[in-house]
């Protein structure tokens, strides 16, 4: 009997992050070769009543931690709770989105169990019956692979790269309860507030769209022009590290080695050169296009579509077209 | 306030990488090595934090070979002193990484410990949180905001959609994300003053590496290159290839 691959299936505000599901289907991907059970694991306060809709994506059994001082996460009590349901479960395996929440909590639990850790992998497959995590390093110039020398293997997934199971409403699985050993007084670090962003809008790493700018939008009335095409097409506005830097656009929205790792279906690259630390945040986008006014720019080597010419022209015209095309 | 800032020596973001002939490591001949961009951001945030409430400020690294001459950059940026921890080969494993500056740190006694929330080598983006879990203390990791008072810290964390608001006692540690600052630069008298300034050789402690490398490969090239076309001409036919042959709309 192979040992067991445990999810942490994140959430917040008691709803699913799509990322959870998609961990899901590649921890079910990796049992259906090395055999083991996929335990999902739901951390959080008042979250029993979401926790068995896991099972029609995949999860054989569900576990859960809910408890109030679980309610906003922590990395101490997150941690806690991780480690207990590895142990409760022989886990071999764990894996958890790349999300903000992920990429803290991984490492700590790593730490924890003295075990090895991989960060914000694309790729994750058996080979010779041990899990191997493809994940890029120097800003994506080159790409490693990679396996634990000790169990459980902890691996984070890079959100948008895997798909969401076809859910399966018929399927149920058996949820158990676990205890975190967790008191408010351990946690040290606590979450005083939760500030949202421009309110309701999707973030950068979540979008399936994402239309960017950068100097070529020549200040911040420029962005109004690309926001205009990302409301048109269900997308996101992003930015170049020379567009955020001129404060015309936010810190949040930048996408590069020094800003958000994005992985959308579509990236439309608006006067943005292409210069290799933008490229780390973005080339593992589906679909690349790129206008730009110089046929030169090195954008164009990696877009999948270029058109050559001036922004101000192209995008409202692309916006336009767009509508017409698919009554947007 | 003793302040500790955990700094890597990175090949520079433009290098272009090239995968060594053991096909696991990348090819170092002709690398030039900076301070993790990260790093600048919490090298800052620790300048800022000493001249308003006072202490030292430590860079603290774990290198293999010579990472004196980064090292000395952030002395010239203004940091007191450095203890350079020596070990055989540098760790791509973040635990091993984790467990020999924890080590390091003990010997520091730190109030506040700052690192960038990655090293853009291994992109890694998990040390600060592991180092908190092997200190038994907290660690708060991609900040754009920190704030000390009354031997306590509030500091903002990037999460998707916005931020969290974190209050936490020290000591702690804080990964510093792009937005926390704007770092400055050296100094001619910096420069000057850093090549005086104490850099301790250490032995790091050695540290099992539980991570295996089983190769290392350059991403295949996107196929890009198709030009569309030129202007508003252009736009009906993007829009077809994006529905029907990309289908992404
Ligand atoms: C350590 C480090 C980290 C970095 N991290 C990042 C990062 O995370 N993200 C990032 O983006 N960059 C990052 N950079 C910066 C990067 O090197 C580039 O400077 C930056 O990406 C350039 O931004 P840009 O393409 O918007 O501007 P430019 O390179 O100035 O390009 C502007 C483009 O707009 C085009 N243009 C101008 N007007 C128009 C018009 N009317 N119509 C159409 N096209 C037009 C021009 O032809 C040009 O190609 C980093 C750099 C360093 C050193």
């Amino acid at each position: 009997m192979m040992a067991n691959i445990l999810v942490f299936a994140e959430q917040r505000d008691g709803k699913f992050k799509k990322s959870a599901y998609e961990v899901i289907g590649a921890a079910k991907n990796i049992a259906s070769q090395i055999g083991g059970q996929v335990v999902a694991l739901v951390v959080g306060s008042g979250i029993e009543g979401i926790a068995g809709e896991l099972a029609g994506y995949g999860a054989d059994k569900i576990v859960v931690a809910d408890n109030e001082v679980l309610k906003l996460y922590s990395t101490a009590g997150y941690s806690a709770a991780v480690v207990e349901a590895v142990k409760k479960n022989d886990a071999g395996c764990v894996l958890m989105p790349a999300s903000f929440m992920g990429k803290d909590l991984a490492p700590a639990v790593a730490a924890a169990l003295g075990t090895a850790s991989a960060t914000d992998a694309i790729g994750i497959e058996v080979a010779d019956g041990a899990v191997v995590a493809t994940r890029p390093v120097y800003g994506g110039k080159s790409l490693v692979k990679v396996k634990s020398k000790k169990a459980p293997f902890i691996v984070t997934l890079r959100p948008n790269v895997f798909p969401v199971p076809q859910k399966d409403e018929s399927k149920s699985a058996a949820i158990e309860k676990i205890d975190a050993h967790i008191s408010a007084d351990s946690i040290k670090a606590k979450v005083k507030e939760v500030v949202a962003g421009a309110a309701g809008k999707l973030d950068l790493t979540e979008a399936s769209i994402i239309v960017a700018g950068g100097r070529g939008m020549k200040g911040p009335e420029g962005f109004k022009v690309l926001e205009e095409l990302a409301d048109a097409i269900g997308g996101v506005v992003g930015a170049s590290r020379s567009a955020v830097d001129a404060g015309w656009i936010s810190q949040a929205d930048q996408v590069g080695q020094t800003g958000k790792v994005v992985s959308p279906t579509l990236y439309i690259a608006c006067g943005i050169s292409g210069a290799i630390q933008h490229l780390a945040g973005m080339s593992s986008s589906k679909c690349i296009v790129a206008i730009n006014k110089d046929p030169e720019a090195p954008i164009f080597q990696i877009a999948d579509f270029g058109i050559v010419g001036d922004l101000f022209e192209v995008v409202p015209a692309l916006k336009a077209e767009i509508k017409k095309a698919v009554g947007g | 306030m003793n302040i500790v800032v955990c700094m890597k020596r990175v090949p520079d973001t433009a290098a272009k990488i090239r995968v060594s002939s053991n096909g696991k490591t990348i090819d170092e001949s002709g690398i030039e090595y900076v301070i993790n961009p990260y790093d600048e951001y919490a090298i800052e945030e620790a300048l800022r934090i000493k001249e308003k409430s006072g202490g030292e400020v430590i860079i603290l690294t774990l290198d293999s070979s010579d990472a004196q001459p980064v090292v000395r950059n952030a002395l010239a940026m203004g940091a007191d002193r450095a203890v350079l921890l020596k070990c055989a080969a540098k760790p791509v494993d973040s635990l091993a990484t984790a467990q020999a500056l924890a080590a390091g740190l003990k010997e520091l006694n730190a109030d506040i410990i700052l690192m960038g929330k990655q090293a853009v080598d291994y992109d890694n983006l998990q040390v600060g949180p592991m180092v908190g879990q092997l200190l038994g203390i907290p660690c708060v990791s991609v900040i754009t905001k920190l704030e000390i008072a009354d031997g306590k810290a509030v500091a903002r964390r990037q999460i998707e959609g916005g931020e969290e608001v974190v209050e936490t006692t020290l000591p702690a540690i804080f990964t510093a994300q792009k937005g926390l600052n704007e770092p400055r630069y050296a100094s001619l008298k910096g420069i000057m003053a850093a090549k005086k300034k104490s850099l301790v050789e250490k032995d790091a402690q050695s540290a099992e590496e539980c991570i295996e490398v089983l190769k290392m490969e350059i991403p295949p090239a996107r196929k890009g290159g198709r030009i569309v076309g030129q202007g508003i001409d252009a736009v009906p036919e993007l829009v077809k290839l994006l529905q029907f042959e990309a289908k992404v709309l």
